[in-house]
């Protein structure tokens, strides 16, 4: 392990939703390479904490890559330059000693900035609260294997499953849509069988919700899966716009 | 001080279905009259509020993350318990709960335990009604896997994300009762306080994070599921943001408190890789089947390693010492956690560690590739090995895993009686916030199935009990006790915002990390723990006078938050030692070295310490006292634990 790094980072600054933001330049010394993205981030608050200036502000939960917390832009890409990871995975062994490293927080309508790299994104919640689940209540399931899965079923469900919920897809995309994100909830639901009652009614609810939230269109650009922390794939679009257009046409 | 466990009467299969029997209903047009308040959307908390919300009661439901779906229970990866008996390799309710009691190293209630193992297959059901993609079998029936040296295949799992996705499922079960109008989510809100009126649990007082406003929140009962408070030691596998401060707080307004020093620790974590690290990461317990565990058996091997002149791959097979093959020949690699743990412990203490920091031992899997070829091994750890390099950049395929032990789990929390209910009327406690189902040892993919019991087939039931008892009448928010509260928690804030000194909350959370990873960790001895509590106190002292932070109450501030939690932690700490110099026994993970067999193993004492620890707060800087609830076991026989 590589000790005593240095980068320059150029970090986007807001002080809260009201406030126009701007780039600061700060210089964080003694990294190590074994060091994660945001412990390096942690290094530069405390010592901005002793210099009495305010700490940037990010969000993380986990630090393991399953939250979906954490939410960075790096020298343009979400989640910076490795493939299926978060940000909280990066390490700095990644970065080259004195690179000079852009911190952004994601860029979309629907995501309004809160303050220096945190955004809001309960958009998302509201979409799944539009039809993003199967209705059932507590207590009135069947046993588990009275209804079989076809193996492959399950899986393609599970894959889309993965989901995390972070809105890369969305900062990945030149329209920010959220199109991934909403596909991988219905392509899960319309895998299983429990999932197919509702299926027409649901993806019209969620497409309907997805809109009103002010995200962009999706003009299959793909952006979104290439930058999937989870590697979940853009066939989920084809899915959820079958799912979409059999809804409309037979409503 | 009266607390009753409310255990009901009758033999052990029958008591929860007669209990349940017994409790009082409210009638389905009243439900809506009773406003319940949930903190925590964890596994315990989203399915404890979905459940209400489809009853009819009015929820709300709080957390401090911006979403209810990033609760910490989304990163158990192993799996969930369930007695289904599917694969037919005979087990049972009863077999579920007698490993999940000796697994607990007979530190928790029989019928409680019981009655978890007996709920224990409606999980399953109902998750899989949710669309919760659980692993598969060609034939389309649900896969098991054995887990945590059980004898049988039990576990229920979806790929390494089983908390991921059961979470999702209570998510979108909680998601549903908002889109209905029954829940309200109150997002990045944190509990500071507990308000109690008359003697009872009436509401919170909560600082909404991103505006600061200190809230006041009234209901007719409280629900806490705020999970774990392992973030007390600093570095543990927990996410950043768990903390114990909603039952710390609970705690200081009367609700007894179980078990603090029941911490798990889990053997196979990354190590430490410096001082600048934020958190540990946990390594699938399932490697050790295959890795086999050592360290060299000269202090001089390892200097050459860390000085890299010689590989780890470099080191024959005659200089290697399989410690946990040799001191334990018929478990070897395969004991329990808390064996592996502080033998891996006890191996660093004697100076042979690897790593850089000296705190690690090898996890080397040369021997099974050789034996069963590369795409066997890959094909069963490829994912865990490629979530290794990608934190190490060691590649394990070619060099030895580096593991060391971290914290994991609390089985300590809030004390409930049988329903669930803290000693404070309509305060509640659920999931790994209580400490009622693992005793000083928790099982493997046992947490899981809790937090889901607990929130879809307990709690429903019992909260009715309670709360056909109580009157409509709602409590104003500006009612005095609710100021009272308000300012109790504006005069901290305040006093932490204006102290401005030199050191950072991190560094004396670091600080209070390392007093109880030292004395309150795997083992304790009498004099480490009294020298212990003396610095937390000293720790404490100083962080009141010199802990620096910045801002303002007004905005987010996350430094602040911070603050507010380890402020909390100081204090939990402290009766952490307390109870750990109590318990002059070794128990579950937990090495008292005065308790120890001619061999050096732990040696349990159920004659004087068969009991659960209850502590009651008496005031600010004054001793807390211990309460004492006999165990009765009529169903087990008590058993030392032998892995020789
Ligand atoms: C890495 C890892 C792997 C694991 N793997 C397994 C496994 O395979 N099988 C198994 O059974 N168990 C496993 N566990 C344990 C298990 O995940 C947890 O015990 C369980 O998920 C806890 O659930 P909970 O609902 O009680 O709490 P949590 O999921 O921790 O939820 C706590 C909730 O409370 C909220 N909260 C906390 N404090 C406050 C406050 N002051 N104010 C407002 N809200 C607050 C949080 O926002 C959150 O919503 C694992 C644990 C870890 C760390
Ligand atoms: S912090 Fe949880 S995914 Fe990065």
């Amino acid at each position: 392990m590589e000790k005593g790094r240095s980068y320059t980072l150029k970090v986007w600054r807001q002080k809260n939703a009201a406030s126009r933001g701007e780039f600061k330049t700060y210089q964080v010394n003694d990294v190590s390479s074994g060091s994660s993205f945001l412990e390096m981030l942690d290094i530069l608050n405390e010592e901005l904490t002793k210099k009495g200036e305010d700490p940037i502000h990010f969000d993380h939960d986990c630090r393991e890559g399953i939250c979906g917390t954490c939410s960075l832009f790096i020298n343009g890409r979400p989640h910076g330059p490795e493939e299926e990871i978060t940000v909280c995975q990066l390490h700095m062994r990644t970065f080259q000693d004195g690179q000079t490293i852009t911190i952004e927080p994601w860029r979309a309508r629907a995501f309004p900035v809160i303050k220096d790299l945190v955004v809001d994104r309960s958009a998302f919640d509201r979409i799944i609260q539009a039809g993003g689940f199967i209705s059932v209540n507590t207590g009135a399931a069947p046993d588990a294997n009275a209804i079989p899965i076809a193996r492959e079923n399950a899986e393609v469900a599970m894959d889309a499953a993965a989901c995390i919920g972070c809105g890369a897809c969305v900062a990945a995309c030149k329209n920010a849509s959220a199109m991934l994100f909403v596909a991988a909830k219905i392509s899960q639901l319309a895998m299983l069988p429990q999932g197919k009652v509702e299926r027409k009614r649901r993806a019209q609810k969620m497409v309907e919700q997805m809109d009103k939230e002010g995200f962009g269109s999706c003009t299959n650009t793909y952006a979104c899966s290439a930058e999937c922390p989870k590697g979940i794939e853009f066939t989920h679009i084809a899915r959820l716009n079958r799912e979409y257009l059999t809804s409309k046409f037979t409503s | 001080m009266v607390f009753d466990s409310k255990i009901p009467e009758g033999p052990l299969a029958e008591k929860w279905t007669k209990h349940k029997f017994n409790l009082k209903l409210v009638n389905p047009a009243n439900k809506r009259k009773y406003d319940i308040i949930v903190v925590g959307t964890g596994l315990a908390g989203a399915s404890a509020a979905a459940s209400f919300g489809e009853m009819g009661y009015n929820v709300k439901a709080f957390f401090y993350q911006d979403s209810a779906r990033r609760a910490h229970s989304i990163a158990a990866q192993g799996g969930i318990n369930a007695a289904k008996n599917y694969p037919n390799d005979n087990d049972s309710i009863f077999r579920l709960f007698y490993d999940t009691i000796k697994g607990g190293d007979y530190r928790s209630r029989e019928a409680n335990v019981y009655r978890l193992a007996e709920v224990s297959n409606n999980i399953i059901d109902q998750c899989v009604a949710q669309g919760v993609p659980f692993a598969r079998e060609y034939g389309g029936l649900l896969d098991n896997r054995s887990f945590g040296g059980a004898q049988v295949s039990r576990t229920f799992y979806a790929r390494g994300q089983t908390g991921q996705q059961l979470l999702l499922g209570a998510y979108s079960a909680l998601s549903r009762q908002v889109a209905a109008g029954k829940v309200k989510l109150y997002k990045r809100t944190e509990m500071l306080n507990l308000v109690l009126v008359e003697g009872k649990a009436r509401g919170i007082v909560a600082r909404n994070l991103i505006t600061g406003k200190i809230e006041s929140h009234s209901a007719h009962a409280v629900v806490l599921a705020t999970g774990g408070y392992g973030n007390v030691f600093f570095l543990a596998t927990y996410a950043m943001g768990c903390n114990g401060s909603a039952v710390w707080r609970a705690h200081k307004k009367g609700a007894l408190f179980a078990n603090p020093c029941f911490t798990q620790i889990h053997p196979t974590c990354i190590p430490v890789h410096g001082d600048q690290q934020s958190k540990l990461t946990l390594m699938s317990e399932s490697l050790r089947n295959d890795g086999r565990v050592w360290v060299p058996k000269e202090k001089s091997t390892v200097e050459k390693i860390r000085k890299k002149e010689i590989q780890p791959n470099d080191v024959p097979e005659d200089e290697r010492d399989y410690y946990l093959e040799r001191i334990y020949p018929s478990f070897g690699n395969l004991v329990p956690r808390d064996v592996a743990s502080r033998n891996a412990k006890n191996v660093c203490d004697e100076g042979r560690g690897v790593g850089e920091t000296g705190l690690a031992v090898y996890l080397d899997f040369r021997d099974a590739i050789k034996q069963f070829g590369i795409d066997v091994i890959k094909a069963k750890y490829g994912n865990l090995f490629q979530m290794y390099e990608k934190i190490t950049a060691d590649n394990p395929y070619n060099t030895p895993m580096m593991i060391y032990p971290a914290i994991h789990y609390t089985m300590g929390g809030l004390w409930v009686d049988y329903n669930l209910m803290t000693n404070i009327p309509g305060l509640y406690a659920t999931g790994e916030c209580n400490f009622s189902d693992h005793g000083a040892n928790r099982l493997g993919a046992s947490a899981l199935m809790q937090g889901l019991a607990d929130g879809y087939f307990i709690i429903p039931y019992t909260i009715g009990d309670y709360l056909a008892g109580m009157p409509y009448d709602k409590v104003p928010e500006d009612h005095p006790e609710f100021k009272k509260s308000e300012e109790e928690v504006k005069h901290r804030i305040n006093k932490l915002l204006n102290i401005n000194g030199n050191r950072t909350v991190d560094e004396f959370h670091k600080e209070l990390g390392r007093i109880l990873w030292e004395n309150c960790g795997m083992a304790r001895n009498e004099t480490g723990l009294k020298e212990a509590k003396k610095e937390i106190r000293e720790l404490r002292e100083a962080y009141w006078k010199d802990v620096k932070v910045l801002g303002i109450n007004e905005e987010l501030n996350m430094t602040l938050e911070k603050a507010l939690r380890v402020a909390d932690f100081m204090e939990l700490g402290e009766v952490m030692i307390d109870d750990a110099l109590d318990r002059r026994e070794s128990c579950g993970g937990h090495f008292r070295e005065e308790s120890q067999t001619e061999e050096g193993e732990a040696k349990r004492n159920d004659e004087h310490f068969s009991y659960v620890s209850v502590w009651e707060y008496k005031g600010d800087n004054k001793p807390e006292v211990l309460h004492k609830e006999n165990l009765k076991f009529e169903n087990v026989k008590l058993t030392q634990r032998s892995y020789k």
